[in-house]
């Protein structure tokens, strides 16, 4: 039978080592099965996290040969022929094996303050399909923390006290782009959110899992929100005004 | 002796889901202190995977929709055993969870007239679901974290519970560890609300998460809770069939609903011919039974199930409409679903049988436990209608806040947690770790689901179902010798101990109470009683610990008041 030899990281935050698995291959295997094969049958305490392999819980995150990807998305077809590294996560800190902390990004999360808007009570929002569009494609986001752990600011420990990181720009454009919300967040990003520490690499976009374009439609437009409120005062009123018309119209 | 972490809190919320989220919302904004547990990290529930859309009598596509159809469609589906005063409520109140749903962030997809947009489902009369592409789960779940996170609850993600504590004969917290370091927590908690999902893990093929093992429901069981109708296990009709990683895999009914139909391998689109009138859009068993019977007969499709076509609707509307089945095909099984069609087979989904609760409060039966969302049993009968779930969770979830909320409050004595129990479950949770034995846990679970799938599926007899229960029997005394080795830190092998011992607790559960009802009725269907009998048609089954036995007895189906009977006839 056809097998794929695995490299898995096992350790914890004393240190650990590369262990090597030979595991069967069955057509259309991902990594996770290779995972759960090496946790059946040869060690019980591989840790790892999951949930829905399905790539939609965002649970699965490791490095495959070197690569941030869902572990429930990464077929080894791909790797015929050489040896596949299942590593965890850099940026976050080890607990074990492939499971990392990431209540960092929690703690951001908490930081920012939720959709409010001003709609009368009883009634039901009459808002079009355009409109939602746009903040629905951040609704996307899985919470993988792919980009997050791929993000070069985040990498470098202090980053993550100066910046919040993509996966938070996505949930930031998600509320601002909402067409009923009522806040501004500009304020926030500029200060403790650090938007101003992204460098527009891109690294984040090309491996969301769920292809939400980051830089593009999140940071670089929540960037020129940020100018506009600061640098450019009279622009900014007039976007400013924009949505409320788009309300006026839809209403 | 062991040491273990105090938080003390109110209110308990087990399960991190759309139920145990607005629970714990409902008892937060009551004003009481709240702690929020869950196995997984805070979003990842199961709820995520819900894909079709949440039911609501809205009536924004279809005006004639009222809550008097919804409630009908869904007794009708449930095939009359289901509670009909949950029908009434969940029926009701649908609309304002949903409209709630909106006002707190959710961004549903909209008509022309910028109304939330409602789209068919099997067995609904109108359109009534109100959806986000195919993705609707994960919008809920993520909307109704967000406010959690600002209510001020406590979350413990990544700690599994072991088992309720009583004072008696009230509930009086619960028991676990956490996951991250094996170390034991202790939540004293006046009012325990239970949202542990359901246990479709104890079957092979299934569209569930690992997390789905039965916690909630068989930690209830064990401190006297009655479980009903747990023979009633929703099979949903289409999952993915191949390649084998994935089997099981849900592929969403808004797949039908957006138009897809099926076909058997001469091309015939065979619901025609077992449901002429709502074809495709038939009820679930309905259509995973017509499935099943085509590839018995030798018309399936190469791997055994049949073939999903939605390539009609053209590429940009599916990739606007179904995105994630799109890309799952695509990924996952190198199929381009808007060029060919998919192959579909039946998988295990869902648990409509449950703890056995007030349809008010979600209060079961020892006083302050709560159960809402799929642990609960009543809102579904013997068939649930796809979108009546993601409704169920935010209508029940919400009461069951509200209710232990005020139990809570109300409750004068301060209640004491028993100390030996605590040391016993120490004991028994860190047993695999001390015991002499040769047994592998997982290799056991994969035993299990391998007897479930054989026996107690979509087709089951007296006979296979005994020999399950054997076997389950013998599962069980063998899952009193594994043996973990590694230490307490995140230690998958371990958590599976556990884990298998719901499982196992659920499954006879499920066997013993499949034996019991001698007719077929909804997901239930017993090649040795192929017909509905009415006897049973008035029954619910109660599997239910006494003197250390499972035993299983019968209670009647409430009946129905006049005005609503009337609805049928
Ligand atoms: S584009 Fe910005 S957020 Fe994305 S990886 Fe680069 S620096 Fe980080
Ligand atoms: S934005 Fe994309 S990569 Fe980042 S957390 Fe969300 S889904 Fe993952
Ligand atoms: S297990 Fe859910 S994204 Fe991989």
């Amino acid at each position: 039978m056809e097998e794929a030899i695995l490299r898995v990281f096992r350790g914890d935050s004393n240190g650990g080592e590369e262990r090597i698995y030979r595991v069967p291959l069955k057509p259309g295997m991902v990594v996770l099965d290779a995972i759960h094969y090496i946790q059946a049958h040869y060690d019980a305490d591989l840790a790892v996290r999951w949930n829905c392999k399905a790539a939609r819980c965002g649970s699965c995150s490791a490095e495959v040969n070197g690569r941030p990807r869902l572990m429930c998305k990464t077929r080894l077809d791909e790797f015929r022929g050489t040896d596949v590294r299942v590593y965890p996560l850099k940026t976050f800190p080890l607990i074990k094996d492939l499971v990392t902390d990431v209540s960092w990004n929690y703690q951001v999360a908490r930081q920012i303050p939720p959709f409010t808007h001003k709609e009368p009570e009883g009634k039901p929002f009459i808002v079009h399909q355009v409109d939602v569009e746009r903040a629905q494609e951040f609704h996307k986001c899985i919470e993988c923390f792919l980009c997050q752990n791929v993000c070069h600011v985040l990498r470098d420990h202090e980053g993550q006290s100066a910046y919040f990181g993509p996966r938070s720009m996505v949930k930031i454009a998600s509320l601002e782009m909402h067409p009923k919300d009522v806040l501004d967040r500009t304020g926030l990003l500029r200060e403790k959110g650090g938007i101003a520490y992204c460098n527009i690499t891109k690294c984040c976009e090309d491996l969301c899992p769920e292809e939400i374009h980051i830089t593009d439609n999140a940071i670089i437009p929540l960037k020129e929100r940020v100018a506009d409120k600061y640098y450019d005062p009279l622009r900014a009123l007039l976007r400013s005004l924009a949505p409320s018309r788009r309300r006026e119209e839809s209403t | 002796m062991e040491q273990y972490e105090i938080f003390e809190h109110d209110v308990l919320v087990i399960g991190a889901g759309g139920a145990g989220l607005r629970a714990a919302i409902a008892a937060a904004e009551a004003g009481l202190t709240v702690g929020l547990v869950c196995k997984s990290l805070l979003g990842k529930a199961h709820t995520v995977m819900a894909e079709g859309g949440i039911a609501a009598a809205l009536g924004g596509v279809d005006p004639q929709d009222n809550w008097q159809v919804h409630f009908a469609d869904t007794m009708r589906g449930g095939q009359f055993i289901n509670d009909w005063r949950m029908a009434e409520i969940h029926a009701k109140e649908a609309p304002e969870r949903v409209l709630e749903l909106e006002r707190w962030g959710a961004l549903f997809d909209r008509t022309p007239e910028g109304k939330i947009l409602q789209r068919p489902f099997g067995a609904h009369t109108y359109r009534r679901l109100s959806h986000v592409g195919d993705r609707t789960g994960l919008e809920m779940i993520r909307t109704l974290q967000d406010r959690a996170i600002q209510a001020g609850i406590d979350v413990y993600p990544e700690v599994t519970t072991t088992a309720l504590l009583k004072d008696g004969a009230r509930i009086a917290g619960a028991f676990g560890y956490r996951r991250e370091t094996g170390r034991f927590i202790l939540f004293p908690a006046k009012a325990v609300i239970l949202a542990t999902g359901g246990w479709g893990r104890i079957w092979q093929v299934t569209s569930n998460s690992w997390e789905s093992t039965g916690d909630g429901a068989a930690m209830a069981y064990e401190v006297g809770a009655d479980l009903r109708d747990v023979e009633m296990m929703q099979v949903h009709p289409t999952g993915m069939v191949w390649p084998p990683g994935v089997r099981g895999l849900l592929v969403t009914e808004a797949v039908r609903g957006e138009g897809g139909v099926l076909r058997n391998s001469q091309g015939e689109r065979f619901m025609l011919r077992y449901d002429p009138q709502k074809k495709d859009l038939s009820s679930r068993d309905v259509v995973a039974r017509a499935i099943n019977q085509e590839v018995l007969e030798g018309r399936g499709s190469p791997h055994g199930g049949a073939f999903l076509d939605v390539t009609p609707l053209g590429a940009d509307r599916i990739r606007q409409k179904l995105p994630n089945m799109y890309d799952q095909y695509l990924k996952l099984a190198d199929i381009d679903i808007t060029k060919v069609p998919m192959e579909v087979a039946p998988t295990v989904h869902y648990a409509m049988g449950g703890l056995r609760v007030e349809p008010e409060s979600g209060a079961t039966t020892v006083p302050g436990l709560y159960a809402a969302g799929e642990v609960a049993s009543g809102l579904h009968g013997a068939n649930r209608l796809g979108g009546n779930s993601l409704s169920d969770l935010v209508v029940f979830g919400k009461r069951a806040g509200e209710c232990a909320a005020t139990y809570s409050r109300d409750l004068p004595a301060t209640l004491q947690v028993p100390r030996d129990v605590v040391e016993a479950e120490i004991v028994r949770v860190l047993a695999p770790f001390e015991r002499d034995g040769n047994e592998n846990p997982f290799l056991l679970h994969e035993e299990l689901q391998a007897t479930m799938q054989e026996r107690a599926s979509i087709i089951r007899t007296g006979e296979g179902l005994q020999k399950a229960l054997e076997k389950i029997l013998e599962l069980k005394e063998r899952s009193r010798r594994t043996r973990i080795t590694g230490s307490r830190m995140y230690n998958p092998g371990w958590h599976m101990t556990i884990d298998l011992d719901c499982m196992l607790t659920l499954s006879e559960a499920v066997v013993r109470a499949a034996i019991a009802r001698r007719e077929s009725r909804g997901a239930h269907y017993r090649l040795d009683h192929p017909n509905k009998d009415p006897e049973f048609g008035k029954l619910n089954i109660i599997a239910r610990k006494s003197r250390g036995e499972m035993t299983i007895t019968t209670v009647p189906v409430p009946p129905m008041p006049e005005e609503l009977a009337r609805l049928f006839t």
